[in-house]
């Protein structure tokens, strides 16, 4: 098999906050209604956490569940363990209508690290960060591309489609220039 | 700025964050129609200065359709409820009608 290769590279810019491409990262599409008799062994089963309620991201070590609609969530973790997930995820989910897909090689995640790391986001996503709770996974726009993103260990963690992840990249370390803080 | 909270993931979207989906609460006419029932189905829309019941969709977000009072001249916000409803909740028609009493309904 060959070897998995991130979008970028591990790509990094240093600024007024540290930008770097993570990955490649293990990313399963979860898709099931709430209440879908199964769904929280099956998340159980692919991360080790709880059922994330509504715009939550929990994590449990190297993994991590998202709530990103109300029968959408995302799965995390490390990218060799895709496949055993998936497995687990149909075991617990036999005969319930869901769907559940490796995305790990179509999205590009990034890191933004530094005490301003929020000034990065601010100034490309209409976001109240004032607002944003610890913990909670927000869905909406990097500039002209949808991205996600979510405050943890000193910065943030942004997921956007790996199609985009250059100009994502070039948005990033446009935004964290050195003299162009907030 | 027009910012819609959205009732499935309850963010409070701005404008940029959403498609408009225009307006709500269309009676759908298809096979068996009149010519000019469906012409009026296909084209035919209110377009009001004023309450308009709109379709939205948090695009760049949880991705659901979802239905909104606003006025188009003023862009006051009386509510936004889920897609799966026929007509207006009873609470927002209320708002609506204790700001503007000259409304004359959605429909
Ligand atoms: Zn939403």
């Amino acid at each position: 098999m060959s070897d998995p290769v991130s979008a970028l590279g591990g790509a990094t810019f240093e600024g007024f906050a540290s930008v770097r491409e993570i990955g490649p990262l293990g990313m399963i599409t979860l898709r099931a209604k709430a209440g879908t008799a199964g769904l929280e062994a099956a998340v159980h089963a692919a991360t080790g956490c709880a059922l994330p309620a509504q715009r939550r991201i929990v994590r449990q070590g190297d993994r991590a569940a998202g709530w990103m609609s109300p029968d959408e969530f995302l799965l995390i973790l490390p990218y060799g363990d895709v496949a055993a997930a998936l497995a687990g995820i149909a075991q617990a989910l036999q005969g319930q209508h869901h769907l559940a897909v490796d995305v790990s090689d179509a999205r590009a995640v990034f890191r933004i690290e530094g005490a301003k790391a929020d000034q990065v986001l601010r100034k490309l996503s209409p976001v109240d960060f004032d607002r944003l709770e610890p913990g909670e996974l927000r869905r909406s726009r990097a500039a002209q591309v949808a991205a996600a993103f979510w405050a943890e260990d000193g910065g943030f963690t942004l997921v956007c489609f790996r199609s985009v992840a250059a100009y994502v990249m070039g948005l990033l370390s446009t935004s964290a220039q050195p003299g162009s803080e907030l | 700025m027009l910012i819609l909270e959205c009732p499935y993931c309850g963010v409070k979207a701005e404008e940029t964050e959403l498609s408009p989906g225009g307006e709500a609460h269309l009676k759908r006419f298809g096979p068996g129609s009149s010519d000019d029932e469906f012409e009026a189905y296909m084209f035919a829309r209110k377009n009001p200065k004023g309450v308009h019941c709109e379709r939205w969709r948090h695009a760049y977000g949880c991705g659901k359709w979802f239905l909104a009072a606003r006025c188009t001249a003023t862009l006051e916000v009386f509510g936004t409820y889920l897609a799966q409803t026929a007509e207006p909740p009873a609470e927002i028609v209320e708002k609506i009608k204790a700001k503007r009493p000259e409304w004359k309904g959605y429909s």
